[in-house]
């Protein structure tokens, strides 16, 4: 029985995944742009709270520094962006976050628990205010202009992002390099002791994570044609991928995915009903869900299929 | 020379605030274990709230104090009481809890940011008081400035004492130890927690009165003071009251020494030194 249905998940879950990719695939032909825009919108959150996850969920390490990468991103797009073809600037905008993240990971990434919170929160506005410095001493400017590109290219290259992103997790979760970042997270002393290079694996796991950030910012600079360092270094980014996954609940990996899709669309809701007070009313979407599901959305599925008549089995 | 003591001096008057702003959030996050990211929304709320007094009402901001700290003080208590008590009975270890409480903390500092948007929009907000040049030792500053190093200085003496001497103290010493055996010692452990939470809300409220007597204040100023307040508390290690005045000040002259230099870059200074400190002595100057 089991091992049936253990043959069953291997055949519809990646049909299902293959279908959900072939939809959206599909998805712009014959849509407005509108909606275009904000499905791309959900697919960039769902990039940042997924290569947040990669790194954050199996560590323990709260990382708040996506704002910082997808900041990278966002700055390398705009002095590049004008040179070189797209896919090469996307490239170079994950790479040139990466460094960022060896950098930082090198030097932090030793410490444990808040502190590395407490520098990752800063390094947003550190990156700010020294973006901010540069360009006004050296460049004379304080905002950059970016030639807008079409809906549908900003839509694909975000699907992209997000397919090769989903595909990394998915390897390093399966690999022995994920269950010795899980070890990490469970115990690092532990995980030290049982010959797992700890400082080297968390800075390359960190590294990685940024890449994706940094990409979705190099594309996402092109959809916002004017940036400045208030706009690229908005902490909000830092939040939004933590939020979102614990909305979510990291429990399961499509958790985060679900949070995100949630998440964002209430979110792009909010920002139109009620933009005067989507600050507020997400600050207390985000108490309750802290509050009363504490294991996210997967949490709360889990239990009503537990609830619902037949689906006693859905966790074993 | 004397631009030398004017940067000393401008320093230590920076540092004063620096240090009042990061005690309070040593308290919450050394006693409470609640790593507040919304420690800034209380700075902000103190500032506008003594700057609606003063324009508004005609009230000497200094009296400000007596309403500034109070209030901030019933929020951060009630706010533990109702928040973060839930959380920490809810969260099955220590470490599930400061994650919980740092989630909560970043929708309370949404919640707070947008609630004094509303009320005082996204202007800058100043007014002048006490602008009177004090001249100390050839440098020459205002007595505003003076008076912020002092409260400061006042405010964190007597918290130090009230922890080091009084009963009340000896249960917050007790419980930033060890919560849970502190609590079978027969201290009030949800109360004491909730106290330092207050305390802490209330420093906050105060430091940022004190901000809005020398610089212009505004909705979205908090998020820059969290940061100095973490920098600070890291520097001078957690839950030391003396090691947050130490650190404050020496962030304070390193500020104004580049700030002299070139304005732009303190914070990235801070950065340097936060940097060299976790990777030389991550436990911060007091810290055991």
């Amino acid at each position: 029985m089991t091992a049936a249905r253990f043959e069953l998940r291997k055949v519809w879950v990646p049909a299902l995944l293959l279908i959900i990719l072939l939809l959206l695939v599909a998805l712009p032909y014959g849509r407005p742009g509108y909606t275009v825009v904000l499905v791309y919108t959900i697919l960039m959150y769902i990039v940042l709270t997924m290569s947040w996850v990669l790194f954050s969920a199996p560590t323990g390490y709260l990382s708040l520094a996506p704002a910082a990468f997808f900041g990278v991103g966002i700055y390398t797009s705009a002095t590049l962006s004008m040179k070189l073809p797209l896919p090469v600037v996307i490239c170079i905008g994950g790479l040139a976050s990466s460094c960022l993240a060896l950098l930082v990971g090198a030097l932090t990434l030793r410490l444990r628990g808040i502190y590395f919170a407490f520098f990752t929160f800063g390094l947003v506005e550190l990156m700010k205010h020294f973006v901010l410095w540069y360009e006004l001493k050296f460049t004379g400017t304080r905002g950059r202009f970016l030639i807008p590109v079409d809906n549908n290219t900003i839509y694909y290259v975000m699907l992209t992002i997000l397919v090769a992103l989903l595909l990394t997790t998915y390897f390093i979760r399966r690999s022995k390099y994920g269950l010795a970042l899980q070890s990490i997270g469970e115990d690092e002393e532990a995980a030290a002791h049982t010959g797992v290079n700890v400082t080297l694996l968390k800075v390359i796991t960190f590294a990685i994570s940024a890449v994706f950030t940094g990409a979705a910012g190099a594309i996402w600079a092109i959809r916002l044609t004017y940036i400045d360092p208030y706009i690229a270094f908005d902490i909000n980014n830092s939040f939004m991928p933590v939020l979102m996954a614990t909305f979510g609940g990291m429990g399961q990996l499509y958790g985060p995915i679900l949070g995100a899709t949630v998440f964002s669309y209430l979110r792009e809701i909010l920002i139109t009903r009620f933009p005067y007070y989507y600050m507020l009313l997400i600050g207390t979407i985000l108490l309750v869900a802290i509050l009363y599901l504490p294991n996210g959305l997967v949490g709360l599925i889990q239990r009503w299929h537990k609830r619902a008549p037949g689906g006693q089995h859905a966790n074993t | 020379m004397v631009t030398f003591l004017n940067i000393v001096i401008a320093g230590l008057l920076l540092g004063g605030l620096y240090a009042l702003i990061a005690v309070g959030l040593s308290l919450q996050y050394g006693v409470a274990r609640v790593a507040n990211f919304s420690h800034g929304e209380f700075i902000m709320l103190g500032g506008l709230t003594t700057w609606t007094l003063h324009t508004g009402f005609g009230i000497n901001p200094l009296a400000g104090i007596a309403v500034c700290g109070p209030v901030a003080f019933i929020l951060g208590y009630i706010i533990h009481r109702t928040l973060f008590k839930r959380l920490f009975a809810s969260s099955a270890s220590p470490a599930i809890f400061e994650s919980n409480s740092m989630l909560a903390s970043f929708a309370l500092m949404f919640i707070i940011q947008n609630i004094a948007s509303i009320r005082w929009g996204p202007e800058l907000r100043g007014y002048s008081y006490l602008r009177i040049p004090v001249n100390l030792a050839g440098a020459v500053f205002g007595a505003n400035r003076l008076v912020t190093l002092g409260f400061a200085l006042v405010i964190g003496l007597a918290f130090y004492l009230f922890v080091a001497r009084t009963r009340m103290g000896k249960a917050i010493r007790a419980a930033a130890q060890d919560p849970a055996t502190a609590g079978l010692m027969g201290v009030n452990i949800d109360l004491v927690l909730a106290l330092c939470f207050g305390f802490g809300a209330a420093m906050a409220g105060i430091a940022g009165m004190l901000i809005s007597l020398c610089y212009p204040v505004h909705v979205v100023m908090g998020q820059e003071y969290t940061i100095i307040a973490m920098i600070v508390v890291v520097l001078g290690g957690l839950g030391s009251i003396p090691g947050s005045f130490i650190g404050g000040f020496v962030l304070g002259i390193i500020g104004s020494l580049v700030t002299h230099i070139d304005p732009g870059l303190s914070l990235v200074a801070y950065y340097l030194i936060f940097v060299l400190l976790l990777l030389v002595r991550p436990t911060g100057i007091m810290g055991r």
